[in-house]
């Protein structure tokens, strides 16, 4: 089952990706013409790592590679169980049963016999599909790619997982922090932007300017971001409350945008509450795939803010910096990683420092400028999405023959 | 008009999380004496791959775990200053890299790390060759492609071709003085140094010396 999205080239992105790396990549795939990938998720309809497998599997057919994608299905609970089993391994406190495991287990049984896993490498990607290791046949090289955080996994989980995990040949993290001791190979590869997306593509001012009308955001101050969910975790309240220190000081906006939480998260009150007192604060409760809205944002905001109490890689904070704009982050998982401190933006602890630095920065408006173009470039070197596909190349010559 | 042409490659990597963090000091010296010697490349000369063109403070993944998770800048400048395009062989490197933490813990004994603090997590770089599709037999046809390629042609002739493979002083300054019989070029882009900077400045360097080389040629 091959993806059928819309088909990108990799000539297009030449025009963004480093000077020469579509020719090494052009160069790369013509050695591995004829060799044969398969991707498996859980699903193809959610997620980051769904956005980029979009892209990636049909240029990697226009490279000659036999790439394809296929989705587990299950029927029933399947769903919810696969959730569980993904929020335990990431460490949230679960009731996690025999009998959810054993339908985990049946359940890729069944998809190990439906789905085309013949291929010189099989990638599984995160918990729904990770058992289907257990009906690996053929000569293939088989990669489990962990999205997550699995540094602290629940333990009674993880002791029956683990030996599933260690029946591929290598096991690929986000991040190095993510990662859990394996006796196999662990690989790092960070996630990526794709700059032609409908998310990260160039964008006028008079149609960031039509988006904003609509959002309800004015442009006549300069304005703070932060894009994310409603919820604790995220940490809007501290935003607010970095905002409030820089107001004292600049005339400006706090623009909040995020899908709403789910249940049993009452943040979103509290921040709606905080706003009603500021007219100054915007809470915009975004549509859903609101990827044009967040590119009309990041592209008119002064100074972005990605400052979560917890995160996985936060790769929002590479989109911003694509878009030109210093980022003052937290220093919660993947983020150290992207912000090269005083270069491209400022990773902070505390919601004083994120004031101090938001107000260095507006007090240095040169600054501003010289920080996001820094981080545009140091994403176009090591975040885009053609770096990605480098990687997986790289994967495929290293591990096939 | 020279003899073999010059064929460019460059790579794309990957980054291998090895068994082996050091969450202080001592440990970090521990590790150095252990981990394969590959990996000490991979935190050193191969720390040029993704380095921005922006100053970013310390050359080294050592310096920098010391300097900005252990905040001890005396022995992350000590670090910083072991530069492994001059040491002899990686083996010597390691050398160098034990007896400055040998050293610094004689004076120092380690503090307890802080809360958050990172441990030092140690990788491998597993650089995969790949022909760029540029090829030269002229200085100019060198000077023009070398201008073109991808950054990492830079790093896999001059710094794994170098330090890690021991070819001479690097493909570049090989092949223009076997190849073109232009020893003191030659000379010159032998004596670039990469310590401290990018490698976009190194393409620069290399650049301005085949430029001048060519103006020179002009002009006789």
């Amino acid at each position: 089952m091959t993806s059928t999205v819309s088909v990108a080239r990799l000539d297009d992105y030449r025009q963004v990706a480093p000077r020469g790396a579509v020719d090494l990549l052009l160069r790369l795939g013509e050695r591995l013409q004829g060799r044969s990938l398969v991707n498996v998720s859980g699903s193809r309809y959610r997620g980051l790592t769904i956005e980029v497998l979009n892209r990636l599997v049909p240029v990697l057919n226009d490279l000659g590679i036999d790439t394809s994608w296929e989705v587990t299905i299950g029927t029933g609970d399947f769903e919810s169980v696969t959730h569980t089993v993904a929020r335990a391994l990431a460490g949230t406190e679960q009731v996690v049963t025999d009998a959810m495991l054993a339908r985990l287990r049946e359940v890729c049984a069944e998809n190990a016999k439906r789905l085309r896993l013949d291929a010189d490498l099989v990638m599984v990607h995160d918990a729904a599909p990770l058992l289907l290791v257990e009906s690996r046949a053929g000569n293939g090289r088989w990669l489990w790619r962990c999205h997550h955080d699995l540094s602290s996994p629940q333990p009674q989980l993880w002791n029956m997982l683990r030996p599933v995990a260690q029946r591929y040949d290598a096991v690929i993290f986000s991040d190095a922090r993510f990662a859990a001791s394996l006796s196999v190979p662990r690989f790092v590869i960070h996630p990526s932007v794709d700059p032609l997306s409908e998310r990260n593509r160039d964008m006028g001012r008079s149609e960031q300017a039509t988006h904003l009308d609509r959002l309800r955001v004015p442009r006549d101050k300069p304005f703070l971001l932060q894009i994310g969910q409603f919820q604790r975790s995220h940490d809007p309240l501290g935003v607010i409350n970095a905002y409030r220190l820089v107001k004292k000081h600049y005339d400006l906006r706090l623009v909040l945008a995020g899908s709403a939480p789910g249940s049993g998260d009452n943040v979103l009150a509290e921040v709606q509450e905080a706003a009603s007192q500021d007219p100054d604060v915007r809470v915009i409760l975004l549509p859903p795939d609101p990827q044009t809205e967040m590119n009309a944002l990041e592209r008119a905001a002064t100074i972005v803010i990605y400052k979560p109490l917890i995160a996985g890689f936060g790769i929002n904070v590479s989109a911003a910096m694509w878009k030109g704009k210093p980022v003052v982050g937290s220093l919660a998982g993947g983020i150290p990683n992207q912000i090269l401190p005083g270069v491209t933006g400022y990773t902070v602890e505390t919601v004083e420092g994120a004031a101090f630095r938001i107000r260095h920065l507006l007090g240095n408006p040169e600054l501003i400028g010289r920080m996001g173009a820094a981080g545009r470039e140091h994403i176009r070197r090591n975040f885009l999405i053609t770096r990605h596909l480098g990687d997986y190349l790289a994967l495929l010559a290293m591990l096939t023959k | 008009v020279s003899g073999e042409p010059f064929v460019f490659h460059g790579g794309v990597d990957l980054k291998e999380l090895l068994p082996y963090e050091a969450h202080d000091v001592r440990q970090l010296l521990e590790q150095v004496g252990r981990v394969p010697l590959e990996s000490l490349f991979c935190h050193t000369a191969a720390a040029l791959l993704h380095r921005s063109t922006q100053p970013t403070g310390y050359p080294n993944d050592f310096a920098h775990w010391t300097g900005h998770e252990i905040r001890d800048q005396r022995l992350a400048e000590r670090l910083a200053a072991i530069d492994p395009f001059e040491s002899g062989s990686l083996e010597e490197m390691r050398g160098e890299l034990t007896a400055t933490l040998s050293d610094h813990l004689q004076h120092f004994p380690p503090s307890v790390p802080g809360p958050g603090v990172e441990p030092f997590r140690f990788f491998q770089t597993h650089l995969v060759p790949v022909p760029t599709g540029h090829q030269a037999r002229t200085l100019r046809e060198f000077r023009d492609a070398l201008a073109e390629v991808d950054v990492s042609a830079l790093f896999y002739h001059l710094i794994e071709a170098r330090y890690r493979l021991g070819r001479g002083r690097g493909d570049f300054a090989e092949w223009v003085a076997a190849a073109l019989e232009l020893p003191q070029v030659a000379e010159r882009l032998g004596a670039i140094v990469p310590y401290g900077g990018s490698l976009e400045r190194i393409r620069d360097r290399h650049l301005t010396v085949l430029t001048a080389a060519l103006d020179e040629q002009q002009r006789r």
